[in-house]
């Protein structure tokens, strides 16, 4: 168990920006938010999942919908504990922790928030281990917990609560129309487990590794050294391909930006990568035509695009030509490596005729 | 034949251009009467060469707003008017600004209903009720300039517009600025670029105003630009609106200058002025452009601006040694020549110890012969080392690079710099600056949302290229010289809609 301190702020954001794999929002506001919490004396714990006990209450928390709203139309600031709150007066008690549904991005931060206001502590641990853009996709969901009671609270402290729908995909369905008709951000809460499920199914330290990771960055930078040799270190990933941004492609089809990003690679080869908010797959192709590509990523695996000098996570909003990148490549947990899991977040759940391939060990 | 012009916060600098010579050259110290300098560096150019009378252009490039936010002087007592409640509660204004910053302008910020949802929706009618009392409110404090920044006002301006109209009526002294026409969507930085130009509204019209008399003082009829962020012109009457773009057109200025004095395209500009000095980095003869938000005076904004690193060090930086050795960040500045100890004042400035050590021949040396050699000594490592420390942070690896000193006050910084591979000191080094200026050149730039159902992809951008060619045209631009230096497209992601946001810039040469 730990008690998160500004330095540990810091290095969580970072770190949870590169594991957003492009999309999952700016952890930069949450960090300010958090920030004013730790300055007015209050702090979150964070707790180990082994250290719950098999008849505890966890419930995830995050928010969902655009980023962009994120940015511009700023929380009331107690969404999440609202909603929150929501499904504790409908289970009649209290809960003993709160799980992050997603570490890569702003996500990572919601719940530390939560825990400042509320004392509640967050679980080391999250279920994706990346950024996935819908609530099916967490190995909670992915694993057969049951997304309701999921309650929904808007910046105008608007509450409702979903009960009764075993299929999270129903939920997400209708979560998102209802972000949508409230501005297109809402603070949710859902997922009741006990502590014995959270044990079996969360991809655990995920908390601690984004720290790491952040902790490598901050570390590199100081240092001038390599800050994604820094990343590969503590991730065990991989550098896919080093180069320039050529071209950006986009189109946003309800709700999600669709697109790719190609890149001129040093060595003179051509890569592109496909995203829907986050990065997908990544090709590489002999020339500037693109044809005949071989597979260098595929999600669930994480692809991530790094700015090559400083080592700041490039969101897919922030591609553009020009850009001097790094993509990185790192092994997806292996809770999202199963033959379930991938039904839920291979590449056919994004509409992509591609076989899961997990990325190569480094030799 | 182009006057440039560089109004520093100690020297101002003038020089006529014809095409890429430089055809003479004046320094003058900047005066508290803002344009007294440029008149007296405006005379001196006159006096050795008539032609200047003739210019076609002029080019003025100021650091006077930059420096009134990093110094903490000269800002307006500003309030903030945030149109959104209750969303936006939990991060207030000036959140995350610096505690001295805040104070400096007083502080004062009011969250009011108001305010607009992604799709231009209202979140909660304007509360025109409490607008009033917050006016009245405003009067009585003696505040003098307003920002008013509504949610999603890039998406829909009435809530702002409307808000602005009420405060005018019923306090037309105010200055005020509204959001939606300086920054992009993030509110708290968009916020903060026009909390920063609302503090700067009584200076900039002094400033413009000012400039446009020097000029026609001395019998020059060009007409006059200001240099802003990128480099490129704006005409006057836009600078007196939004100073704030002309927040980094020192550096933009210096570097593009720097580049072409030097030769250098890639490698790390300094530039040591009076009050400040700017570290920037080259990039293929061109500002590096920072990433997506930048840094003035401690806050996070989000206009586009090169990649400068600016601390308080320059020839007017005071030198202190009263716990410890401390110099800058504040700076006598224009007073440089009454107020340091060589010029018969009573500031130990970095000027002085410059002279005690023989790096700079001015004023009078037996007034710092009595300073300890050692304590000189130490002074000058500290500056060598906040330089290599600069330099350091823009580097983009290890390796060592050229850097170009540029700046009247760069002999304060010795040869051995680490982290230099080389360290140039460019004929005209002191007025890279307004050469910068004098060579700049026109742009036109369209930032707008294309309703992609409507039409496509490419036609949305050659209707933004269009467009942004009309503007450089009308702001002066030769069309034949007009080049497409950006692209870009950003839909607003995750949101239920085909829409995309398309930003394009031009930039070409000005119409002879």
């Amino acid at each position: 168990m730990w008690r998160i301190s500004e330095a540990d702020l810091e290095a969580i954001a970072i770190g949870a920006g590169i594991l957003g794999t492009g999309g999952g929002g700016n952890p930069y506001l949450g960090k300010i938010r958090m920030r004013e919490h730790l300055r007015a004396g209050r702090t979150a714990t964070v707790i180990p999942p082994q250290a719950m006990p098999d008849d505890a209450c966890v419930v995830s928390v995050f928010n969902m919908g655009a980023p962009t709203v994120g940015y511009e139309r700023l929380p009331q600031g107690e969404e999440d504990l609202r909603a929150l709150r929501a499904v504790e007066a409908y289970l009649g008690r209290r809960v003993d922790a709160m799980v992050p549904g997603e570490i890569g991005g702003s996500n990572s931060v919601a719940p530390l928030v939560v825990s400042a206001q509320s004392g509640i502590p967050v679980i080391d641990g999250d279920g994706m281990g990346r950024a996935f853009p819908e609530i099916q996709m967490d190995t909670f969901a992915i694993n057969g917990i049951s997304p309701t009671p999921f309650a929904l609270c808007s910046h105008k402290g608007e509450t409702e609560i979903l009960l009764g729908i075993t299929d999270p995909r129903q939920v997400e369905r209708i979560a998102r129309a209802w972000a949508v008709a409230h501005g297109a951000r809402a603070a949710t809460a859902g997922f009741v487990m006990t502590g014995a499920e959270l044990k079996r199914y969360v991809i655990p330290h995920t908390m601690t590794l984004a720290r790491e990771v952040g902790l490598a960055v901050q570390t590199a930078r100081a240092q001038h050294s390599d800050v994604t040799g820094a990343v590969l270190t503590v991730t065990g990933g991989r550098r896919l391909l080093t180069g320039k941004i050529i071209d950006v492609e986009r189109r946003t089809t309800a709700g999600f930006a669709k697109g790719s990003v190609q890149v001129a690679s040093e060595d003179g080869s051509y890569g592109r990568i496909a995203f829907q908010n986050e990065n997908l797959i990544a090709w590489r192709f002999a020339d500037a035509s693109c044809n005949d590509g071989t597979l260098l990523a595929v999600v669930p695996d994480l692809i991530c695009v790094v700015n090559s000098e400083t080592g700041e996570p490039v969101t897919t909003e922030l591609l553009r030509y020009g850009l001097r990148v790094t993509v990185v490549g790192i092994p997806a947990p292996p809770q999202l490596q199963t033959a379930r899991a991938l039904e839920f977040v291979g590449p056919q759940a994004f509409g992509y005729d591609v076989p899961y391939r997990p990325l190569e060990p480094i030799v | 034949m182009r006057i440039g012009i560089d109004v520093g916060g100690t020297n101002t600098d003038a020089v006529l251009m014809d095409g890429r010579y430089v055809v003479a050259w004046a320094k003058s110290p900047t005066t508290p009467d803002v344009t007294g300098g440029m008149l007296s560096a405006l005379r001196a150019l006159l006096a050795q060469t008539d032609q200047a009378r003739a210019a076609q252009a002029v080019m003025i490039g100021t650091t006077h707003f930059t420096n009134a936010v990093v110094e903490r002087k000269r800002l307006a007592p500003t309030a903030v008017i945030r149109l959104g409640a209750p969303a936006t509660a939990s991060l207030p204004p000036m959140v995350d600004w610096p505690a001295d910053l805040r104070e400096a302008i007083g502080g004062r910020w009011f969250l009011l209903e108001g305010g607009h949802e992604f799709d231009g929706r209202e979140i909660n009618p304007l509360d025109e009720t409490r607008l009033m009392d917050v006016t009245r409110r405003l009067r009585d404090e003696g505040v003098r300039a307003v920002a008013i920044c509504g949610v999603f006002s890039p998406v829909n301006q009435s809530n702002e517009e409307r808000a602005a109209a009420l405060v005018h009526a019923a306090a037309p002294e105010l200055s005020i600025t509204l959001s939606h026409q300086i920054g992009r969507i993030g509110l708290l930085e968009r916020e903060n670029a026009a909390i920063l130009n609302a503090s700067l509204s009584a200076l900039s019209r002094q400033i413009v105003r000012a400039l446009g008399q020097a000029l026609a003082e001395v019998g020059i009829a060009a007409p006059f630009y200001l240099s802003q962020n990128d480099g490129t012109l704006m005409s006057a009457a836009t600078a007196e609106q939004f100073p704030v773009l002309t927040f980094s057109s020192g550096p933009a200025n210096s570097m593009r200058g720097a580049a072409f004095l030097s030769g250098i395209k890639d490698g790390i500009v300094v530039d040591v002025g009076g009050t400040t000095t700017d570290v920037g980095a080259l990039r293929h003869g061109f500002p590096r452009e920072a990433g997506t938000s930048v840094e003035v005076g401690g806050v996070r904004t989000n206009f586009r601006m090169p990649d400068v690193y600016s601390f308080g060090l320059g020839g007017g930086s005071v030198v202190r040694d009263g716990t410890g050795l401390r110099i800058g960040p504040d700076s006598v500045g224009y007073r440089l020549t009454e107020q340091a100890r060589v010029f018969g004042g009573e500031v130990l400035t970095a000027s002085d110890i410059a002279v005690a050590a023989g790096l700079a021949h001015m004023g009078d040396l037996s007034r710092v012969a009595g300073l300890d050699a050692q304590f000189v000594r130490a002074a000058l490592a500290a500056i060598q080392s906040s330089v290599a420390q600069a330099i350091d942070r823009m580097k983009v690896s290890a390796q060592p690079v050229p850097v170009v000193l540029v700046g009247g006050g760069s002999c304060l910084v010795a040869d051995d710099l680490t982290g230099a591979s080389e360290v140039i000191r460019p004929a005209y080094y002191p007025i890279a600056n307004a050469i910068g200026a004098a060579i700049a050149q026109v742009g036109g730039e369209v930032d707008r949302v294309y309703d992609l159902s409507a039409m496509s992809r490419t036609a949305a951008l050659e209707s933004a290229k269009a467009e942004a060619v009309e503007r450089a045209c009308a702001a002066g631009a030769a069309p034949a010289t007009l080049e497409v230096v950006e692209v870009e497209e950003v839909p607003l992601t995750y949101l239920p809609s085909n829409a995309t946001r398309v930003r394009v810039k031009v930039v070409g040469e000005l119409q002879p």
